[in-house]
């Protein structure tokens, strides 16, 4: 298949390349951006690239899922953190991490192109035949029968996490 | 293979996952404040997600599974937020620091 670019499907591969860009970019910024909460903005962003991605994996509702709760919900709270503990946003202090710079960018970039060389170079074989079609009724009816343990179970550790949060954040107060 | 039709190949996928890991990795190592730190492990996490939903979109013979375990992940990682800047906020109230250089309480 050879989509020209004026055509739906060449536009589609486009914005399929924008999507690429913005994930990468985002992630970039996320790690290198001086100000933590120019790398919230970064992280942001790149999850709205990873959302796009999603979306071309014909899987709307997680790329829904994406956009609440990571872009609405985890950068929102990181915002907070930031306003609440970020005391010397420019401070750039003398006792440099010594597995940051080359290092750390070695190491990376390692990982990275070993995952890289091993995802090209194994030869994926496709399931010959597919239960269903992972719409999101599908997904629904999976999630409340076959999975209907592990999602009470989530429930719970989300829970645990809300009361833990609080008590966490409680401690060290003064009463009054 | 053409590049408006990188959406339908499988590697396209585990390439940017391996990215995004080798990204999130770095930030993690290189970072010196604890949300910082913070922000690199939901790097990593993403780049995970998007190599299950890659999977489960090419291979997987049921493919609600990888959909389901990435809602999972995505449930997990918002537990470990607020947990981890809970911990971060009361770090910050009895150091007036976040930074991972200078919490050396336990350092022998």
């Amino acid at each position: 298949m050879h989509p020209v670019i004026n055509s739906a499907e060449g536009l589609a591969g486009v914005v399929f390349l924008v999507t690429l860009l913005t994930t990468a970019a985002g992630a970039l910024i996320a790690t290198t951006a001086v100000r933590t909460i120019r790398a919230v903005a970064g992280l942001a962003l790149c999850f709205i690239g990873v959302a796009g991605i999603y979306y071309f994996l014909q899987s709307p509702f997680v790329a829904l899922m994406e956009m609440l709760i990571y872009v609405g919900a985890v950068c929102v709270v990181l915002v907070f953190a930031v306003m609440l503990a970020e005391p010397h946003p420019e401070k750039q202090v003398g006792n440099i991490n010594p597995l940051g710079g080359p290092l750390g960018l070695g190491v990376g970039a390692l990982l990275a192109w070993a995952l890289i060389a091993l995802g090209r170079q194994t030869v994926w074989t496709a399931a010959p035949t597919r239960l269903n079609d992972g719409s999101m009724p599908e997904l629904g009816h999976a999630l409340l029968t076959t999975y209907s343990m592990v999602f009470e179970l989530v429930s719970v550790v989300l829970l645990v996490a809300i009361i833990g949060a609080l008590v966490l954040g409680r401690a060290g107060r003064s009463k009054a | 293979m053409n590049i408006l039709d990188l959406s339908n190949h499988l590697q396209t996928y585990l390439v940017i996952g391996a990215v995004l890991f080798g990204i999130g990795f770095y930030g993690l190592l290189q970072r010196q404040t604890l949300i910082g730190m913070l922000i690199s492990a939901e790097l990593i996490l993403s780049g995970a997600s998007v190599n299950f939903m890659a999977f489960n979109r090419f291979l997987a013979p049921d493919p609600t599974v990888g959909q389901i375990f990435t809602l999972f992940i995505m449930a997990i990682a918002a537990a470990e937020a607020a947990i981890a800047l809970s911990i971060v906020l009361a770090v910050y109230r009895n150091y007036k620091t976040i930074d991972a250089m200078e919490i050396t309480d336990l350092k022998g």
